[in-house]
C-alpha cells in the first residue's frame, strides 16, 4: 500500500484534472468559473493529502517524498491557488475566460509536483516537460492578442532550446556516471577524486537548463518580454509556482547527485547569483511598465535565493527555502495589485498610471507600498527576513564578495521600488481604478497582512524550513 | 518578570496608529479623532517614560526594566529589552518630543490620519531602537524608521520634497546595509544576537576593523558625521517642521547612540585604532559645517547645519574614551535634542505667521514679537553654550575630555564652538534686530498659549540642566564608568588578541 499512499496526492491531482478537462470539453455551456473554483478546492485537498502521505522512495527511486518535497509542493500549491484566484476577474475583463485555463494550470502543477519529487533524471525531465508545455500554452493564452502570442512563441523557442540543453546535460551525466538515478550518480561521483570534463559539462548544462526556467541571469532574456506580453493573470502564475518548483529541484539536484562535485560548480552558482542580482537591479531602473519592472525584480530575487545554494550548506538551503516562501507571498500580493490596475474595463500597466493612488485609493496604495518595501528588503516587513537569512548563509560559507554584491544591488533595487511608492504617494493624481473583485481583495489582503505581521511570528517558517532542509541533508541530525 | 513598561511604551503608539484607521463617519471626524488619538497616545507614553525616569536606579550596574520573550528560538534571536543610563534619556527624549511634534502639526490639513499615524509609527521605532537589547531587533527598528520618515518628507514636505525624501532613503539604506552584514557576521560568530553576549565576545582585531567601518557607514550616515552628512540639509530643509524636529532631535541621536552601544564596547581595539580618524571627522564637521552654516540664506537650513556641527562635537566626546568626555557627549546629545527641537519650533512659529524663512527678508522681530524674541535668543544662547544653559555643560565636559587626550583636538573643537557663536549671532541679528524688510513682517502676533506650552517646558529643562547638571550625570555615571572600564580592560593585554599593529 505504501506506493499508493505516497502517490495518492499526485494521482488525485491527475485524475481530477482529467475529469475537469472532460467536463469542459463535453459540456455545452461554459463552466470556466466553476472549474476555476474546483481547481482551487482541488489544490487545498491535495495539500491536505500531501501532509497525510508518508515519506518514501518508490518505483525504485524514481519518485521521492519527504519533508523537503512537501514544503516545496505546498509553496507551489499556494502560488497556483493564489494566481488562480487572481485570474478570474482579469480573464473576464480581457475576454479570455476559457475552461482550459484552470485545467492547464492544474497540469502545470502536476508537472511541478513530479519535478520536485524526482529521484531520477528521467522523472526530472518528464516533470519538467509536463510543466513547460502547459506553461507555453498559458503564455499565449490571449491568442488573439499579438503580444501574448509573441510572448508564447518566444517562451516556447527559448524554452525548447533550454530543454534541449538540459537533455544534453542529462545524457552527458548519464554517460559519465552510468546511471540516471540520483543516488547512483552521487555514488559514482563520490568515488572519483576529481570530476571528468564530461561530467562537469553535463552538470553545467543541467544548471543552464534549470537556470533558464528560474530566469537566472544570463539566461533571463525571455523574462521581461514574457512577463509583459503574457496576460497578467498568467504572469502572476509564472512569477510564483514554476520558479519555486524548479528552484526546489535545483536544490535537490545540485546538493543531491551533484553534491560530491560541489567545488566544481560552486563558483558557477556564485556567478549566476551575482549576475542575476546585478541585472535584476540595473535592468529595472529604466522600465516604465510595471510588469517589466517585476520581471527584473524577479530576476534579482532569484539571485538572492541562489546565494543560499551557492553556500551549499544546510543553512543555505534553509535560507533559500525561507526566501522562496516569502517571495511567493510578496509576488502574489504585488501581482494582485497589478491585476487590479484597470480603467473602464481595460488593463493599464504603466507605472505612471499609479500616480496619486494614495489619495485616490489609500488602501490599495498602502498594500502595494508594503509589497514594494518588502521586496526592497526594508524591515520590519517579511522581505527583510528573506535577505537576512540568505546573507547569513553567505557569510557563514565565507562568500563575502557575493554578500557585498548583494548589499550593493539591494541599494540600487531600493531605488526603483521606491519610485513606485513615490509615484503613488508623492505625485499628482490620476483617476482611480475599477472596483476590485473579492478574489483580488482576498489575495492582496492576506499577502499584505502576512508580509506585515511576519515579524511578530517568524519562528514557524524557520522551524518548517529547517525540517525541509534537514530532509535534504539526512546526515546532519535535526 | 515585572510590569512590561518598555513593551507598553513601544507598542502603544502602534495600537494608536491602528485605531485611527477604524472607519469613521466623515473625513473631518477622522482627522479630528486622529489628532486627539495621536496626542493622547503620545502623552500616555510620555507619562510611562516619566515613570521609568523616576523608577530608574542609577546605582545599579547593567540593564533595568529588562524583558525577554521567545522570538526566533531556533536561531537564538529573542525579544530583549532593557535600559541603562545611556539609553534611558534617549527613550525619554523620544517620548517627550513626539507629543511636541504632534502639537506642532495640529494645523496640518492634508491627509491628517496618515500623517499622525506616521508620527506614532516613528515613536514606536525610535523608542524600540533605544530599548532593544537584541541586535536584530535593534536593526529592524533602526531601519524601519525609514518608512515613516520617507513618507513624512515626501508627502508633507516642501518644494523639493521628492528629491529630499529619496536622497534620505537611499543614503540611509546604503549606510545601513553594511551594518546588516556586520550583524550577520557577529551572529555567525557569537551564535546569538543578544547584545550583552556580543559585548563580551572577543573578536580578532583585523575583523574588528571591517566591522567598525560597517558600523561607521550606518551610524555615520544617521548621525550625519562629515562627510556622510550631505543628505541632511536637504532632508531637514524639505521635511515638514515636526518631521525636522524628530530628525534633528531624535533620529540623529540614533547614530551617536549606535557608536556608544556597538562600536565602543564590541570593537574596543578598532575603536581605539580609528579614534584619530573619528576626531578628524568630528573636527572637520565642526569647522567645515560652521562655515557652510555661515553661508546659508535660509533660517531653517542654518539651524540644520548647526545641528551637524554639534554632532561633530558629540563624536569627538565619544571617542575620547574618558568618562568625562563620554558623559559630555551624552549630556550634549540630550541638551542638543532639547535645544534644536526648540529652535525648529521657533522656525515653525514664524512659518505659521506666514513669514518667509529667508534671512534677507526677516528682521525687526524683536519689537513686534518680544516674547518670541526672548525665547529664540535664549535657545540660541543655549545652542552656542552660554554658561547657565545645558549646552555649556555638554561642551565643557567634552572639552575637558578632549584635552586629556590631545591638546590640538580640544583646541580645534573649541575653535568650532567659537564659529558656532558667530553664525548663530548673525542669524539672531538678522531675524530679531535689523529693521523689518518685508511686508510679511507686518503680520504681528506674539506667542499663543499652545506655543507657550511647547516652548516653556523646553526652556525650563534647558535651564534646569544648565544649573543642576548632576541630575543628568548621576543617572548615566554608572553606565559610562562601566563602559570605559570595560574598554580599558579590553585594551590592556593579558588578552590573547594582543594588539599587533604597525
Amino acid at each position: 500500500m505504501t506506493i499508493f499512499d505516497t502517490m495518492l496526492p499526485i494521482l488525485f491531482l491527475a485524475l481530477t484534472a482529467m475529469i475537469m478537462l472532460m467536463s469542459g470539453v463535453f459540456s455545452r455551456r461554459d463552466h470556466s468559473f466553476a472549474i476555476t473554483g474546483a481547481a482551487i478546492v482541488l489544490f487545498a485537498i491535495t495539500a491536505r493529502l500531501m501532509f497525510a502521505a508518508p515519506d518514501g522512495t518508490i518505483f525504485h527511486g524514481l519518485f521521492i517524498t519527504n519533508d523537503f518535497t512537501r514544503f516545496a509542493d505546498l509553496l507551489v500549491l499556494v502560488g497556483a491557488a493564489g494566481a488562480l484566484s487572481l485570474s478570474v476577474a482579469f480573464n473576464q475583463r480581457t475576454g479570455i475566460t476559457r475552461f482550459e485555463y484552470p485545467v492547464l494550470i492544474v497540469f502545470a502543477v502536476i508537472g511541478m509536483v513530479v519535478l520536485i519529487s524526482a529521484g531520477d533524471l528521467l522523472t526530472l525531465y518528464l516533470g519538467f516537460e509536463l510543466m513547460s508545455l502547459a506553461l507555453y500554452v498559458l503564455a499565449s493564452f490571449a491568442r488573439y492578442n499579438l503580444r501574448s502570442s509573441e510572448a508564447g512563441l518566444k517562451y516556447f523557442i527559448l524554452g525548447a532550446l533550454s530543454s534541449g540543453i538540459l537533455l544534453y546535460g542529462i545524457s552527458l551525466v548519464y554517460g559519465f556516471s552510468g546511471t540516471t538515478a540520483f543516488t547512483g550518480i552521487s555514488r559514482a561521483f563520490t568515488g572519483s577524486a576529481s570530476a571528468s570534463l564530461g561530467s562537469t559539462i553535463g552538470i553545467v548544462f543541467v544548471l543552464v537548463g534549470l537556470g533558464f526556467k528560474i530566469s537566472a541571469a544570463p539566461f533571463h532574456m525571455w523574462t521581461p518580454d514574457v512577463y509583459e506580453g503574457a496576460p497578467s493573470s498568467v504572469t502572476a502564475f509564472f512569477a510564483t509556482a514554476p520558479k519555486v518548483a524548479v528552484f526546489a529541484l535545483l536544490l535537490r539536484v545540485m546538493l543531491g547527485p551533484f553534491a560530491p562535485l560541489f567545488a566544481q560548480w560552486q563558483d558557477l552558482v556564485q556567478i549566476l547569483a551575482a549576475a542575476s542580482m546585478i541585472i535584476g537591479a540595473l535592468g529595472a531602473i529604466g522600465q516604465t511598465s510595471i510588469k517589466r519592472l517585476m520581471a527584473y525584480s524577479s530576476i534579482g530575487h532569484m539571485g538572492y535565493a541562489l546565494m543560499g545554494l551557492a553556500a551549499g550548506s544546510l543553512i543555505g538551503v534553509r535560507a533559500t527555502l525561507i526566501y522562496l516562501a516569502i517571495y511567493v507571498v510578496m509576488s502574489l500580493g504585488t501581482f494582485g495589485c497589478i491585476i487590479a490596475m484597470s480603467r473602464k474595463g481595460r488593463p493599464v500597466e504603466r507605472i505612471a498610471d499609479l500616480a496619486g493612488m494614495a489619495s485616490e485609493d489609500g488602501r490599495y496604495a498602502l498594500v502595494l507600498a508594503i509589497m514594494m518595501w518588502s521586496m526592497a528588503g526594508i524591515p520590519p516587513l517579511s522581505g527583510f527576513f528573506g535577505k537576512f537569512y540568505v546573507f547569513a548563509a553567505a557569510i557563514d560559507a565565507h562568500l563575502n564578495v557575493l554578500a557585498v554584491i548583494g548589499i550593493i544591488t539591494s541599494v540600487i533595487a531600493a531605488f526603483y521600488y521606491l519610485r513606485v511608492i513615490k509615484v503613488m504617494y508623492f505625485d499628482a493624481g490620476s483617476p482611480g481604478f475599477d472596483k476590485r473583485t473579492a478574489g483580488i481583495n482576498l489575495v492582496i489582503g492576506v499577502s499584505a497582512i502576512a508580509t506585515v505581521l511576519f515579524v511578530f511570528y517568524p519562528s514557524p517558517l524557520s522551524t518548517v524550513s529547517s525540517l525541509a532542509a534537514h530532509a535534504l541533508f539526512p546526515s546532519q541530525g535535526f | 518578570m515585572s510590569f512590561p513598561i518598555l513593551s507598553l511604551m513601544i507598542w502603544l503608539p502602534l495600537v494608536g496608529a491602528a485605531l485611527m484607521f477604524i472607519p469613521q463617519g466623515s473625513d473631518a471626524a477622522g482627522a479630528r479623532n486622529a489628532r486627539w488619538i495621536a496626542l493622547w497616545t503620545s502623552l500616555i507614553v510620555l507619562v510611562l517614560a516619566a515613570i521609568t525616569l523616576v523608577d530608574f536606579n542609577p546605582g545599579i550596574h547593567g540593564f533595568q526594566f529588562t524583558e525577554t520573550a521567545a522570538w526566533i528560538p531556533q536561531f537564538h534571536i529573542a525579544y530583549r529589552l532593557g535600559l541603562d543610563g545611556i539609553s534611558l534619556f534617549f527613550v525619554v527624549l523620544s517620548a517627550l518630543l513626539t507629543p511636541i511634534a504632534i502639537l506642532a502639526s495640529w494645523r496640518e490639513m492634508r491627509r491628517v490620519r496618515d500623517y499622525m499615524a506616521a508620527f506614532l509609527l516613528l515613536e514606536t521605532m525610535t523608542i524600540g531602537m533605544f530599548a532593544s537589547l537584541d541586535f536584530l531587533m535593534f536593526y529592524i527598528f533602526f531601519e524601519a524608521v525609514l518608512i515613516p520618515m520617507y513618507l513624512i518628507i515626501g508627502v508633507w514636505g516642501g518644494e523639493r520634497r521628492i528629491h529630499a525624501a529619496i536622497k534620505f532613503f537611499i543614503f540611509t539604506l546604503a549606510g545601513s546595509l553594511p551594518m546588516l552584514l556586520a550583524l550577520v557576521w557577529m551572529w555567525h560568530h557569537a551564535g546569538t544576537t543578544d547584545m550583552l553576549t556580543l559585548m563580551h565576545t572577543p573578536i580578532a582585531p583585523h575583523i574588528q576593523d571591517w566591522l567598525f567601518i560597517a558600523f561607521l557607514a550606518s551610524f555615520g550616515v544617521k548621525a550625519a558625521v562629515w562627510p556622510l552628512h550631505t543628505w541632511l540639509p536637504d532632508a531637514y530643509g524639505e521635511a515638514p517642521l515636526p518631521g525636522t524636529i524628530m530628525l534633528a532631535a531624535v533620529l540623529s541621536k540614533m547614530g551617536a547612540y549606535g557608536f556608544l552601544r556597538f562600536s565602543l564596547p564590541m570593537l574596543p581595539q578598532a575603536s581605539a585604532y580609528f579614534a584619530p580618524l573619528m576626531f578628524a571627522l568630528g573636527i572637520m564637521g565642526v569647522i567645515y559645517i560652521s562655515f557652510a552654516a555661515l553661508a546659508q540664506t535660509d533660517m531653517k537650513r542654518m539651524i540644520a547645519y548647526s545641528s551637524v556641527a554639534h554632532m561633530g562635537l558629540i563624536i569627538v566626546g565619544i571617542f575620547t574614551f574618558t568618562v568625562i568626555g563620554i558623559e559630555g557627549a551624552l549630556f550634549q546629545m540630550v541638551s542638543h535634542g532639547l535645544v534644536i527641537a526648540a529652535l525648529f519650533l521657533c522656525v515653525g512659529i514664524l512659518l505659521a505667521r506666514g513669514h518667509s524663512l529667508r534671512l534677507d527678508q526677516l528682521g525687526g522681530l524683536a519689537t513686534r514679537m518680544p516674547v518670541f524674541a526672548a525665547f529664540l535668543m535664549f535657545f540660541v544662547m543655549a545652542n552656542v553654550g552660554l554658561p547657565g544653559t545645558s549646552g555649556f555643560v555638554g561642551e565643557i565636559l567634552v572639552m575637558i575630555g578632549a584635552i586629556q587626550i590631545n591638546f590640538w583636538v580640544a583646541f580645534l573643537t573649541g575653535t568650532g564652538m567659537i564659529l558656532s557663536v558667530m553664525y548663530m549671532l548673525v542669524m539672531v541679528r538678522r531675524v530679531l534686530f535689523d529693521h523689518a524688510r518685508s511686508i510679511a513682517n507686518a503680520v504681528i502676533g506674539d506667542l499663543s498659549a499652545k506655543e507657550w506650552l511647547m516652548l516653556a517646558p523646553l526652556a525650563i529643562m534647558v535651564l534646569g540642566l544648565g544649573f543642576i547638571p548632576s541630575g543628568l550625570t548621576t543617572a548615566f555615571h554608572t553606565a559610562v564608568t562601566d563602559l570605559v572600564h570595560a574598554h580599558v580592560a579590553a585594551m590592556s593585554p593579558p588578552s590573547h588578541f594582543a594588539m599587533a599593529r604597525p
